[in-house]
């Protein structure tokens, strides 16, 4: 589908919607009111769930304080309701601040649990707190003015809660299209990935989780002046597992899927109420709840996707134009070649009993490709992890630049400068090429969340494209920069990590056995590509296996075994030692 | 996107559901059948067949009855207020279990200007502009409790302990006694919550007694406005126990046993309609309804719920019989004719009071409609 | 608040904490051998209470409906499976173990409805009745995405809980039971009057803390059956079967969740719908003890119960708010001290 099929799509779209009221039956009008609040709601759980990987069993909880919030101020208090969504949206972001501060450093299921633990808790307080109204609840909220024009009736709220969904369903497209949204749609790569980029995981972890609970509190202000009567029960945990079932079930990943799933689990409801009564009219109050959840467990187990990402394979893909030539990204200055830029120093590292680095020195100077070399389990890779800080050295220095970088953060390390690729592979293969490469540049530009969902950061984006577009072309895979990473087959995906590398414009690049999975075409390809980087001033620390490739390409080599430093010198010096021969070869008589 | 179009295109195929021209009478009935408020909500559709059963239609008019389940959450009870009125067109509603619930359902009949009969006691304020829409046929929370707070003033008691269930009812109670002890009822020396699933209310119960009072409120419902009895005993309390018209429930009389006995509630005349002298304005519907209560359900009508409903539909009775003087069915006109007709039909004598509504209030009783009884070896009896 | 009142309180803390214990281990044990958060284990418990009640009122109990509708499904599966494999010749051994021996109980129970059982045939029945129930979910919602990440996992279980809670609500009614009392023993303890009940359920408690403990960490078969949670394939390749392994955990389970089920019923009043609150602050008790230690969740699950007793008193609207607000700082210390293996994630 080009461009402008799309936009004609979401043309004819919006214009349906704007005139439903016409053609729609009246309760169908109260039925998309309901969906589009839902739809709201599930849109921050696409944000938060679906793209940030953190699974909320609270998101109600977020609805209901915003709900409170502003029936205290129409009801209780008599302002407008336009200052109970100010108060709404200032209680519910300073809550999900302080929650999101203490629990989002919780990973996985222990993260959801917690969500649980504080969704009952805020729901059991709703009830019990002084003011609000207890259990009979908060009644006469007077609904929204807009001016004059009071939306009481169902077809003129209608208009506000579609308008406010198309807009917040608009600002999280631009969002997710920029280098914020790049930086949340890596948090499911694992917090080793997000931080070897640069990136404040945590941060951006906070950032999410409180956008979504911002998006929750504007869809609790409009229920809240839809209803005109707000209580506790629509805030419990039922309603919760029941947001979180239309984002899976629309397709958590998409924002669509919040808007298509909150429809089809409304739509399903109402007419599960008109049909069981026909199957069975004696129980059919008590079977509704049941058959709802016999179908989303049988959906959970066909198609846990959702029903998004099952229809859009049919259709036929975007394809945009390739990122235009823009003024260059700002460089970092090189330093001058010769000197010691990276000093390992007596590094240890401990893995309860068992020593992985035990003792190694060594040096890189700038300018160089030193490699590093030994037999598997050697501790190669253990070592890269602890120059970048992905793992904490037991003992010893690292000292990069003149300035200590043992006990630095592993984002730290890679905003001074050092860039590195994994030996496991970690990309976003749902992600394209060109978005994988971005990704490096994050250090390089500073647009925020803000500036993302405004659109005000086109300029600093187009820079950034061009620079990974120029990235990917360096690499040989500038062919298609919209392909998805994770159809590259293995040995490209390596090279394009090495482009995401380079797209931070590092000083000391740091590369785990490159040429594993590569033809030997492209293996001299890579070569060569080294071979310019250094010339250009980049240094590079290689780990690999090829002892061919190694051998031509590299000024020195370090060799590793059993955690130790067995040799260390030029090509032929290391070739001819005896140490690394026994240790490769297992004994020479 | 495309989705975007087609899923809208489905979502308009499904609701062209054109209602025929109505020939017929529509109420529309919501309780609930699931939930939490279950338990009582089945209570309310066991009336409400009893009443269909007593009489389906009125000068010649046959009456569509359609029964929805708010699965005991507000939101959906709302929900279902408008379906009622703008899919299925109806003429009155009568609903729900659940005082919130019932209330949201009133919020929503004022504005579309649909009469409802609420079934549980609704707190909203009368609109401004025009008449209100609905009344509510259950006596008001704090007469209810003013009435048994007056017995336990007769009988000496001047402080008394409450502990209850921790959601709207139990608040609706410790409200009715807080009004009754500012005229001059018993003093109240606590306010202790439990959930209906709560296992041990020890805590609680501790602290009631702590207080030391001569007679406690019981702010539950049901099968588990047993449990701080059966607690308080254990402990060691011997004074009184004094509840509402809420604890007329055959479990909570199994379940309670020994510690329940002798505890004395306010309640609706038709729990012991069989007691009541033969002068009493509930005796002949009361007995009539016993009868087709039985016969439709299978069991005695032991709860004081089921009765509202069936008052509902005794007030809606005589009203449409009045309004269909004046107007058709399925047209604004006759819902208009309904309301007046509720206001202007005086002394309507139904199985719990005697009603008579106003503008000025939703609530139409008076202390006729309720008396104190007491539960003596498992049966509640006539205490006048 | 005086001694007496503290003593009071904490000796009722610790006949809820008791019953939470029993819930808890149920979960752990599951958890380790199958990576389920099993939300509806409390449901189950409830069931068998529900289904005594029926039993000593002498109603052919609901669960029989439900066992009868799930055996018919999971020996479909089953079948279907065996069939797309062409290994006909367990055809017959899976018509028996997902068919014919759940289904027994329940035909004892049609026979006998209308009589009234003596006590304990009476509470094996509705125990026997029960067991079928989770190994027959397991085989039908779970086995067909055992390999999923545990956070499927988990909205499977609450969505399943959902189902079940309205099942039971079909089932056996929106009003709650107790049935007779197991021993009408008492005694007193530093001036507190202490029934037997409690005694048997703390009892209990503490029999299961230690089988379980001994089981699952010094024999083979219990390190065999965690192997399977931790890595599925690398278990099989050691000719451990992982669903075996994965329905001897769910009866187990089941047996836990029975007995909970039998000693609970008579002391407490239990509604279609009270196992999900008794499970979720039984399971904060699981998580203190991390999801693998009984003995830690022993003592976790006695804390939430008497933490419980405490707030009540301190204040009864309040106490939910306190007890699932300590979960938080539970969760915090439990991600530090537990080593978690990055999980590999989807993408």
């Amino acid at each position: 589908m080009s461009g402008r099929t799309s936009l004609i799509v979401i043309a004819v779209a919006v214009t349906a919607l704007a005139t439903a009221p016409l053609y729609l039956a009246p309760f169908t009008i109260t039925l998309m009111n309901y969906i589009g609040v839902y739809a709201l709601v599930a849109l921050g759980l696409v944000l938060l769930t679906g793209i940030g990987g953190m699974v909320s069993f609270g998101q109600a909880s977020f609805v209901g304080i915003a709900a409170y919030a502003t029936a205290w101020t129409t009801a209780l208090m008599g302002y407008s309701p336009w200052l109970g969504l100010v108060l709404a949206l200032v209680v519910t972001g300073i809550v999900a601040l302080i929650l999101g501060a203490v629990t989002l450093r919780l990973g996985g299921h222990f993260l959801s649990l917690s969500t649980i633990a504080w969704g009952l808790a805020i729901y059991f307080s709703f009830g019990n707190v002084e003011g609000l109204g207890h259990y009979n609840g908060i009644a006469s909220l007077p609904p929204i003015t807009i001016g004059t024009f009071a939306l009481v009736e169902s077809d003129r709220i209608y208009y506000l809660i579609w308008a406010v969904l198309l807009l917040t369903m608009l600002g999280s497209y631009n969002l997710l299209n920029s280098r914020a949204g790049r930086a949340m749609r890596t948090l499911r790569g694992g917090n080793v990935l997000v931080e070897s980029l640069g990136i404040n995981a945590f941060q951006v972890r906070l950032v999410t989780f409180v956008i979504a609970a911002m998006i929750a509190a504007i869809a609790g202000w409009l229920y809240a002046h839809m209803s005109r009567f707000v209580s506790p029960t629509p805030f419990d945990i039922d309603m919760s597992i029941e947001y979180l079932m239309m984002a899976l079930v629309g397709g958590s990943g998409y924002l669509l899927g919040a808007v298509v799933g909150s429809a089809l689990v409304m739509l399903l409801k109402d007419n599960i109420q008109d049909v069981l009564p026909l199957i069975m009219p004696s129980s059919s109050g008590r079977l509704e709840i049941v058959v709802f959840s016999i179908l989303f467990i049988l959906f959970l187990q066909r198609a846990r996707d959702g029903i998004v990402p099952f229809i859009a394979q049919w259709l036929p893909d975007t394809v945009p134009p390739r990122p235009t030539e823009a003024e260059p990204l700002g460089r970092r200055k090189m330093p001058a070649p010769g000197q010691v830029l990276l000093e390992v120093e007596a590094a240890e590292r401990r893995f309860g009993g068992l020593i992985a680095i035990n003792n190694v020195s060594f040096e890189v100077r700038t300018g160089e490709i030193l490699g590093l070399i030994g037999p598997n389990g050697a501790g190669k890779t253990t070592m890269f992890n602890i120059m970048t800080g992905t793992l904490p050295a037991s003992g010893g220095r690292i000292i990069f630049s003149g300035k200590d970088i043992t006990r630095a953060a592993q984002r730290d390390i890679a905003r001074a400068g050092i860039a590195r690729t994994f030996q496991h592979v970690k990309l976003r293969p749902k992600m394209t090429l060109l978005d994988n490469v971005l990704l490096g540049t994050y250090p390089r530009t500073v647009a925020g969340f803000i500036s993302g969902t405004l659109r005000l950061d086109r300029i600093e984006e187009t820079r950034a494209q061009y620079e990974a577009m120029k990235q990917l072309d360096r690499v040989g895979l500038g062919s298609r920069p919209y392909e998805l990473a994770g159809n590259l087959p293995l040995g490209n995906q390596r090279v394009l990590e090495i482009a995401r590398a380079l797209a931070a414009d590092p000083v000391l690049l740091l590369i785990d056995e490159p040429a594993a999975g590569l033809r030997k075409q492209e293996k001299l390809a890579l070569a060569d590509l080294l071979r310019a980087l250094k010339a250009e001033g980049l240094t590079i620390l290689l780990v690999e296996h090829d002892m061919e490739f190694v051998m031509n390409l590299v000024d020195r080599i370090v060799v590793m075994d059993f955690g130790c430093k067995i040799s260390e010198g030029g090509p032929q010096t290391v070739r001819n030692d005896p140490r690394v021969q026994e240790a490769y070869l297992g004994g020479v008589d | 996107m495309r989705r975007f179009t087609l899923s809208l295109a489905a979502l308009a195929g499904l609701t062209l559901a054109a209602t025929s021209a109505n020939a017929q009478i529509t109420v529309g009935f919501v309780t609930s059948l699931s939930g939490k408020a279950s338990s009582i909500g089945l209570n309310y559709e066991k009336g409400i067949n009893a009443a269909y059963a007593y009489q389906s239609e009125v000068a010649g008019q046959k009456i569509k009855l359609i029964k929805l389940d708010d699965v005991s959450d507000v939101s959906q009870a709302t929900q279902l207020a408008r379906k009622l009125v703008e899919q299925e067109k109806v003429d009155i509603m009568i609903g729900t279990s659940s005082a919130p619930g019932a209330t949201a359902m009133l919020s929503a009949a004022n504005e579309l200007k649909v009469p409802l009969i609420a079934i549980s006691p609704v707190r909203l304020g009368i609109p401004k502009k025009g008449h209100p829409w609905g009344i509510c046929v259950t006596q008001t929370p704090s007469l209810m409790v003013s009435v048994i707070a007056n017995r336990m003033k007769r009988d000496g008691i001047k402080t008394a302990g409450f502990i209850g269930f921790n959601d709207s009812w139990g608040d609706l109670v410790y409200n009715g006694a807080k009004k009754a002890e500012a005229s001059g009822g018993p003093k109240v020396t606590s306010n202790e919550r439990y959930s209906r699933t709560d296992t041990t209310v020890t805590a609680q119960a501790l602290k009631v007694l702590a207080t030391h009072p001569d007679g406690v409120y019981d702010g539950g419902s049901a099968t588990q406005g047993a449990l701080p009895l059966i607690e308080l005993r254990k402990l060691g309390y011997k004074g009184g126990f004094f509840g509402t018209p809420s604890l007329l429930n055959r479990d909570f009389v199994r379940i309670g046993g020994k510690a329940v006995e002798g505890v004395q509630v306010s309640a609706g005349p038709v729990i012991v309609t069989s007691q009541l002298p033969a002068n009493h304005f509930s005796k002949k519907i009361g007995t009539a309804f016993h009868k087709v209560f039985k016969k439709v359900n299978g069991t005695e009508a032991d709860d004081g719920f089921s009765g509202y409903a069936f008052d509902a539909w005794v007030i809606f009775l005589k009203a449409a019989n009045t309004a269909l003087k004046t107007a058709k069915p399925g047209t604004q006109a006759f819902r208009e004719a309904l309301m007046q007709a509720i206001y202007s039909n005086k002394e309507v004598a139904g199985v719990h009071a005697v009603y008579n509504f106003t503008p000025k209030s939703y609530y139409g009783v008076d202390d006729r409609s309720l008396v104190v009884v007491k539960l003596v070896k498992g049966h509640w009896i006539y205490q006048p | 608040m005086t001694a007496q009142i503290a003593a009071i309180l904490a000796i009722d803390g610790i006949a809820t904490g008791a019953i939470y214990v029993l819930m808890a281990l149920g979960f752990v044990l599951i958890f380790s051998v199958t990576r389920i958060v099993f939300v509806p284990f409390g449901d189950i418990a409830a069931f068998v209470a529900l289904t005594l009640a029926a039993l000593e009122a002498k109603q052919l109990p609901g669960t029989v409906g439900m066992v009868a509708v799930l055996a018919v499904i999971a020996t479909a599966m089953e079948l279907f499976t065996i069939m797309r494999a062409g290994a006909y010749d367990k055809v017959p051994r899976a018509i028996f173990y997902y068919l014919l021996l759940p289904l027994i109980p329940a035909a004892v129970a049609w026979l006998t409805s209308g009589t009234l059982l003596p006590a304990v045939p009476r509470i094996l029945l509705a125990i026997a009745l029960i067991l079928p129930v989770s190994p027959l979910l397991y085989r039908v919602v779970f086995r067909p995405i055992a390999d999923a990440s545990v956070l499927l996992l988990l909205i499977v279980s609450v969505a399943l809980h959902f189902a079940l809670a309205g099942l039971g609500l079909l089932f056996f009614g929106p009003e709650g039971v107790r049935t007779r009392t197991l021993t009408d023993f008492s005694m007193m303890l530093a001036g507190v009057p202490i029934s037997g009940e409690s005694i048997l359920i703390v009892a209990a408690a503490a029999v299961f803390c230690l089988m379980l403990y001994l089981f699952f960490d010094f024999t083979l078969y219990g390190k065999a059956l965690q192997a399977t949670a931790m890595n599925r394939t690398g278990a099989r390749l050691m000719g451990i079967r992982p669903a075996q392994a994965g329905a001897v955990a769910f009866l187990s389970g089941s047996v836990l969740a029975a007995i909970s089920g039998v000693l609970i019923a008579p002391v407490n009043t239990i509604f279609y719908d009270s196992g999900f609150i008794i499970g979720l602050k039984a399971f904060v008790g699981a998580i203190i003890g991390g999801l693998l230690s009984f003995p830690i969740t022993a003592i976790g699950s006695l804390f939430v119960g008497i933490l419980e007793s405490f707030a009540a008193f301190i204040s009864s609207p309040f106490k939910e708010v306190m007890v699932f607000s300590i979960l938080i700082p539970v969760l915090l210390w439990r991600s530090y001290t537990l080593v978690q293996a990055e999980e590999d994630h989807e993408e």
